[in-house]
């Protein structure tokens, strides 16, 4: 019973960051009909503003202490955090609270790249084939990847969560189960706040004029076009959406794997076989498809089953991806005429 | 023109007498260019060629690597304060240079790949003329490298590579391996954790799914089990994974109360660092402390496991804190260049280089035939690792292992672990056919 709730927790963790870029990767499909290979990069940027966040509140002074020597025989260096120099409590909580404060570094940094991105390139490739799209996105996402790598290194950077809820919860006194169940805090927080981040989108899109707009523009970008509505301007803001939703799951994951400049591609693949399940255009089918990719790949992990069939859990995903595009050639919720010549 | 009139004898006269006008230039040019070996060095310099991954997930540790070599030029040149040359026991170089040439450099990125780095040595052979190849950060270049090395006539000094394979199966006589191996990070470790955690323990392997982790898993596995431990599960993993959540949900229920996570790099950062987050070390399994080995640690990416890696024990080639006149020198000559302490992979570099130049020295050639002969079954002391030997069977160096356990309470950024245990030559002693291979013959022709 305990290792079901535990691989049941993982799978939906980890289908909470796939579902959260493949929504990203969606709506940009469904809007602006661009396959962008650079949403991956974004989620990667985003981790990185944790990174100069967390930087920032934690610069030190530095001052030389003579009388005291290095390894290497030079006068010790001695380092004080500014913030908490001159902030005091202050300062500690915004150096440990780093990760969930860098959101608002994040949204409006995002936002900015995601607006340089669209209108600096992307739209020059509105019209053009997909496959012209998707080498122009994929170069993209590569030298983003070089500017992060040439900025910050090639190691990973560690990222802490708040010292609250850093440690793990132990599911089984809250669940009334008798085995003990330690799930890490900061992945609930994730899970929790990938619900809320696609719940928001999906209202924003269900629920608000402005939503409406961009979905009629989804299904038919001429007729709203004639209504004397300039689709094209809601579109780039849908761009910016997205690469806000990408920067934000991208900053609440820092804590869960160090960013590296490596870590949107890491994501980036897994991330198109869950839009390509979930059907190319679908919000709602991404991120059922991102879920019940999340759990299926975490039971097929399981020493019980990779005993059975080795190294299923490195392809069971692409396997899963087969069948449903066998059986269902549209993925699980794709819309009629969507990618289909 | 009318061929009836050419009789047998007068094609014969004629074509010999062309022949060997066609042959007079070659036979002027090829004495002219007469080399004894591969590269010979004919200038008042000589070219080594540093091949490094400083790009991909190895990158800052290729980077420091190649400071090593850097500073390693630098003292062989009579550059600097001299660092381990003033230490090196067994050494006549002079910080002259070596042979009298002045050592220059040429330097690629391998990206710790296998064709990359073939790639950039080759380059470096052909084009730059480098008369030496060195350098490595995972066992697959290195492997890669030292096949290409020994095909072209040159002389390979590994850098950072652990697989048992390099020295083992893949050996080749023209390459050399001073930095440890799995086997021995194994034997070095086993009796420690068995000492630390008990002989009545179930491990639980997630490892690496190539070359390097199987070698790991394998020789721990056999040391771990030698001495009473069982093994409850061995998972693989993709290399260069960063969410390994899937693979640790099980370990809590495995029945294991011990889990070896056998990687490296920012692989090893992750898994260490996810591990922790689980929980797995506020557990209790089987009666006793849930603990995490890490056998194999990489300095560098210690420090982006952060707190994770406080207590956690594995083992490590080298490490700055040793206090040995050797090490003392490295680390202020590094310290006082770069502004940080060395990590183990600059460590390798530099002593690489150094123990290079000493065996053309005592060779009093560059050819790799004697190179290698001068290389083969030499022994030496006061680089940091204790009286070392180059065993001649297998071109592996045998010295002390160290065990490192992180440091609980660090005094600042590099402060990450402490020497726990200095495990001594002889208890990682093994025959050097244990894996199989040929070192085949010296090859000096390019």
């Amino acid at each position: 019973m305990d290792w079901l709730i535990l691989q049941f927790l993982n799978g939906l963790d980890k289908g909470g960051a796939y579902a959260l870029i493949a929504l990203g990767l969606t709506l940009v499909f469904g809007t602006l009909g661009v396959v962008n290979f650079a949403h991956g990069a974004l989620f990667m940027i985003g981790a990185f503003c944790a990174v100069v966040f967390s930087r920032l509140v934690r610069l030190e002074t530095v001052t030389v202490d003579p009388e005291r020597l290095s390894p290497w025989g030079t006068p010790l260096e001695v380092r004080t955090p500014v913030v908490e120099l001159w902030l005091g409590d202050f300062g500690t909580f915004l150096v440990q609270y780093s990760v969930p404060l860098a959101i608002l570094l994040a949204i409006p940094v995002m936002l900015l790249i995601g607006w340089a991105m669209e209108r600096g390139l992307i739209r020059h490739f509105y019209k053009r084939t997909h496959a012209e799209q998707i080498l122009v996105t994929f170069g993209l996402a590569i030298v983003l990847q070089e500017i992060v790598k040439a900025s910050f290194g090639a190691n990973a950077i560690p990222v802490y969560a708040p010292p609250a809820v850093s440690s793990s919860l132990n599911l089984s006194a809250s669940l009334g189960i008798g085995t003990d169940i330690f799930y890490p805090w900061w992945r609930l927080i994730y899970l929790g706040s990938a619900l809320l981040i696609i719940g928001l989108v999906i209202a924003f899109l269900q629920f608000t004029t402005y939503g409406m707009v961009i979905r009629a523009g989804m299904e038919d970008r001429q007729t709203v076009g004639f209504l004397g509505i300039n689709i094209q301007k809601r579109f780039t803001v849908v761009f910016g959406i997205a690469a806000v939703v990408a920067g934000v799951a991208g900053v609440l994951y820092s804590p869960i794997v160090s960013p590296n400049y490596h870590l949107g591609m890491d994501f980036l693949v897994l991330s198109f076989v869950v839009v390509v399940v979930g059907g190319m255009g679908s919000i709602p089918g991404a991120v059922l498809a991102g879920f019940l990719l999340g759990i299926v790949e975490s039971f097929a992990s399981m020493a019980a089953v990779t005993r059975v069939l080795p190294a299923i859990d490195q392809v069971i995903l692409y396997v899963v991806a087969i069948i449903v595009l066998l059986t269902l050639p549209r993925g699980l919720m794709g819309r009629k005429g969507v990618m289909e010549g | 023109m009318n061929f009836r009139n050419v009789d047998r004898r007068r094609f014969l006269k004629t074509t010999a007498i062309a022949g060997a006008g066609l042959a007079m230039p070659t036979i002027f040019t090829s004495a002219s260019r007469a080399q004894e070996f591969c590269n010979m060095p004919t200038g008042g310099s000589v070219t080594f060629g540093f091949s490094v991954p400083l790009s991909g997930p190895y990158g800052d540790e290729g980077a420091d690597q190649l400071r090593g070599y850097e500073l390693a030029v630098q003292h062989l040149n009579g550059e600097g304060d001299g660092g381990m040359l003033n230490t090196f026991k067994g050494s006549v170089l002079k910080g002259n240079g070596v042979l009298g040439k002045k050592v220059e450099f040429v330097s690629g990125d391998s990206q710790a790949l296998a064709d990359a780095g073939r790639a950039t040595s080759n380059r470096m052979i052909e084009r730059d003329g480098a008369i030496m190849v060195t350098g490595s950060v995972s066992s697959a270049e290195a492997i890669a490298v030292q096949s290409l090395c020994s095909d072209k006539g040159i002389i390979y000094m590994a850098g950072l590579t652990h697989s048992n394979d390099t020295t083992g199966k893949d050996k080749r006589r023209n390459g050399f391996r001073h930095f440890f191996n799995a086997y021995m990070s194994g034997q070095a470790l086993a009796p420690v954790i068995v000492d630390a955690y008990g002989a009545d323990r179930r491990a639980y392997h997630i490892t690496a799914d190539y070359n390097w982790g199987w070698s790991q898993e394998e020789s721990i596995v056999e040391a771990t089990e030698s001495l009473g431990w069982e093994t409850a599960e061995r998972v693989l993993t993709p290399l260069g994974t960063s969410d390994y959540s899937q693979w640790l949900t099980p370990v809590a229920n495995s029945g294991a109360d011990v889990l070896v996570l056998n990687h490296y790099g920012n692989d090893m950062a992750n898994a260490l660092t996810q591990a922790v987050q689980f929980g797995l070390r506020e557990r209790q399994a089987n009666g006793k402390n849930f603990e995490i080995v890490v056998p194999m640690f990489s300095d560098l990416n210690a420090q982006a496991a952060g707190d994770a890696v406080k207590d956690i024990l594995g083992t490590a080639n080298w490490m700055w804190k040793l206090e040995d006149e050797g090490t003392q020198a490295f680390v202020r000559s590094f310290g006082q260049a770069y502004g940080h302490p060395p990590s183990q992979s600059a460590h390798t570099g530099y002593v690489q280089a150094l123990l290079y130049a000493n065996a053309c020295e005592r060779a009093g050639t560059f050819n790799p035939e004697g190179v290698v002969e001068a290389l083969e079954d030499f022994e030496f002391d006061g680089l940091g690792d204790g009286p070392t030997l180059y065993r001649g069977g297998d071109h592996q160096c045998f010295k002390q292992v160290l065990v490192v356990k992180g440091n609980e309470d660090p005094e600042d950024r590099f402060d990450i672990q402490d020497v726990f245990q200095v495990v001594d030559s002889e208890q990682i002693l093994y025959e050097d056919d244990k894996w199989g291979g040929e070192l085949g013959p010296i090859r000096s022709q390019c």
